[in-house]
């Protein structure tokens, strides 16, 4: 990560007119049905500026206040998830003629090329993890792959984290960070200032683009705002895990009382599986042309939560509200961790501020801890 | 291994049908492309996903000997929307296939000990390629006990290859039925209950076993209190599978992705989690 230079807030069009210019789709946050949300941005002026949220568990709220900021908000619902993992995509297409041959076709999609702008660190961290799920090995995602490979990222550190937040003890946030040996997993990293940006390239095509921006150099002033923003960032966090890695406890614990205790508050809606960055579950179903001349296969993401996860040949495995909570758990928290080598949580917060009825994974956590096996 | 099976299914030709039993039928397919019908390999255990057009994909395990170049077989039993499709599939019809998918049996591994292969019900079927691999290279492996268990007397298939097996030099082969009639001449009761009428010391034999998981709970405590080390005991796991390369998240026991880290487990992976319901 090398820091380039200082971009004022009125030269920001810049990026996108540098971005556009490489053949870009810019996307960047909006407020869209009351909640920031990813679409794509025109010009640097529909960013959500004065925009501040309020969450809490089973509570999003924005307000708009005079604060010149652009960026001074937690994460709303979205991760990067759905443009890369699409919430429902065609895999492949049967054909059959008249007398009976069947044809295959994969549905490849068009690679785009999509530049997102104001990527979170949490975020980040969970595209590592989906990365490490659907590139794997033999068996890499061609659809996902597709998305993935132009994908130019813009991050902008967290300076407001919301209380639901929990990134510093997963490790993941609030700002950007480079761990030895690896990259910061985009392209460039933005710190948000009262008149502008502080731009830092993380990637050679990052560095390319930020050279067209015409930087101004960085003040002493500039240093010291961010320094003290992001020591801000890390104390306002109240929220946490007990560790990095829980499989100590909760594999001990599959007999819990508390599970279910908490599944007699979880309405098993699955609200928590589609916010969370890194759930990679999905179903897939058969839409067959009703002249019988085609059949498309498709998939949609789906959710441990429901009753059709775990159904094999006339029995359900989690038939009961406890089991599923505890799969997503036991899954997200534990196995994660032997299956990609580190916890499925980033510490977003956002299955605590969309749970309907507020149920918060860290509470649960804590709870689950704190009596013996 | 073998490079990753196509993702898109290919299609392949009914070549047979066979009723073994009034739900259950065998299905023998060859793929409509000779060079990718060649180029297929698998081994005993793996399973594929095949396809009916319009209707949607299902995981089966492969029942046909892994060395021949002859049609692959899959026995089905018709429970849902997809087997009952399949159930109506006449000789010369065209279904998509796309596999062999998941770990097998640890064959290799196996080789010159004492072998106890032990299934319930439709799970005779991912280990009857086993002992057909077995039963081909006979001296190659020791003394093998055959047991298999059913519900109802009516619901054995293979009737005649259990015979055949039973003839065959150090082969024991030992059938139960909890509900059976007069024509009956094996053991009325579970499978469990026969392990002790095996003619050999189960202390350093190897144990394969597939069927429904309390029969392969009870048989997995029955073999270690006989002295069986359970890093020798293997079975093969059936959950709800759509991807079957590890993606869709479905088939989940714990960390493991039964489609492919197994189906077929070495116990000593399971242990924490067989039999804890919900997993």
């Amino acid at each position: 990560m090398t820091t380039l230079g200082f971009l004022a807030r009125e030269y920001l069009d810049r990026l996108l007119a540098a971005l556009r210019a490489g053949g870009y789709r810019c996307v960047g946050p909006n407020v869209i049905d009351g909640a920031i949300q990813y679409c794509d941005l025109p010009n640097a002026q529909t960013l959500p500026s004065g925009w501040l949220d309020n969450q809490a568990p089973g509570r999003y709220h924005i307000d708009h206040t005079d604060t010149p900021r652009q960026f001074a908000w937690a994460n709303g619902p979205q991760a990067l998830k759905p443009f890369l993992f699409a919430p429902r995509e065609t895999l492949w297409c049967a054909e059959c003629d008249a007398r009976g041959a069947l044809t295959f076709k994969i549905a490849s999609p068009e690679p785009q090329v999509l530049a997102v702008i104001g990527v979170r660190a949490c975020d980040l961290a969970a595209l590592r993890l989906q990365d490490a799920h659907f590139l794997q090995g033999q068996n890499r995602d061609v659809q996902y792959a597709a998305r993935r490979e132009g994908m130019f990222l813009v991050a902008v550190n967290c300076t407001h984290p919301a209380a639901t937040c929990f990134c510093v003890s997963t490790g993941d946030g609030p700002e950007v960070t480079e761990a030895p040996g690896t990259n910061a997993g985009c392209d460039l990293i933005l710190d948000e200032v009262d008149d502008g940006f502080i731009v830092h390239s993380a990637s050679e095509r990052g560095a390319s683009v930020a050279g067209k921006l015409e930087l101004a150099p960085v003040t002493p002033e500039h240093r010291t705002v961010i320094a003290q923003q992001q020591q801000q960032a890390r104390a306002v966090q109240k929220r946490s895990l007990p560790a990095r890695d829980l499989r100590p406890i909760l594999d001990k614990r599959l007999e819990h009382p508390r599970w279910a205790e908490v599944a007699a508050r979880c309405l098993s809606c699955g609200n928590c599986t589609s916010v969370c960055p890194t759930c990679f579950c999905y179903s897939e179903q058969e839409q067959p042309l009703l002249d019988g001349s085609g059949s498309t296969h498709a998939r949609a993401w789906d959710s441990c939560f429901t009753q059709g996860h775990s159904y094999i040949h006339g029995i359900t495995i989690r038939a009961d509200t406890h089991l599923r909570y505890r799969q997503w758990l036991t899954h997200k928290l534990a196995a994660w961790h032997d299956q990609y080598g580190r916890s499925g949580c980033v510490g977003c917060g956002r299955c605590i501020s969309w749970c309907p009825v507020g149920i918060d994974i860290t509470e649960e956590v804590a709870a689950l801890a704190a009596t013996p096996p | 291994m073998n490079a990753a099976p196509s993702s898109v299914p290919v299609a392949a030709e009914i070549t047979r049908r066979t009723q073994e039993s009034p739900s259950v039928f065998t299905l023998g397919l060859r793929l409509c492309d000779p060079a990718q019908h060649r180029a297929y390999h698998f081994v005993p255990g793996q399973f594929n996903m095949l396809y009916l057009y319009g209707v949607g994909e299902i995981p089966i395990s492969i029942v046909s000997d892994p060395d021949s170049d002859d049609e692959l077989e899959h026995t089905i039993r018709v429970v849902g929307r997809v087997t009952r499709g399949f159930d109506a599939l006449k000789v010369g019809d065209r279904i998509g296939i796309r596999g062999p998918y998941g770990r097998g049996w640890p064959l290799e591994q196996v080789r010159g000990q004492d072998l106890l292969l032990l299934t319930g019900g439709l799970g005779c079927a991912p280990l009857v390629s086993v002992i057909n691999y077995v039963m081909q290279r006979r001296n190659e492996y020791g003394r093998v006990a055959i047991l298999q268990g059913v519900k109802h007397m009516d619901d054995l298939i293979w009737r005649d290859r259990y015979d055949q097996w039973s003839a065959l030099p150090d082969t024991q082969v030992l059938l139960a039925a909890d509900v059976a009639g007069a024509s009956w001449s094996w053991h009325v009761g579970l499978v469990t209950e026969l392990i002790d009428q095996i003619a050999f010391d189960l202390q350093d034999a190897r144990v394969m076993i597939c069927g429904p998981e309390p029969m392969m709970l009870a048989s997995v405590r029955k073999l270690c209190e006989s002295g069986v080390a359970d890093v020798h005991i293997w079975m093969s796991m059936e959950r709800n599978m759509q991807c079957a390369i590890g993606q869709c998240g479905h088939c989940q026991i714990g960390p493991h992705f039964v489609c492919k880290d197994g189906p077929v487990f070495c116990y000593p992976e399971l242990r924490e989690r067989l039999g804890v319901k919900g997993f």
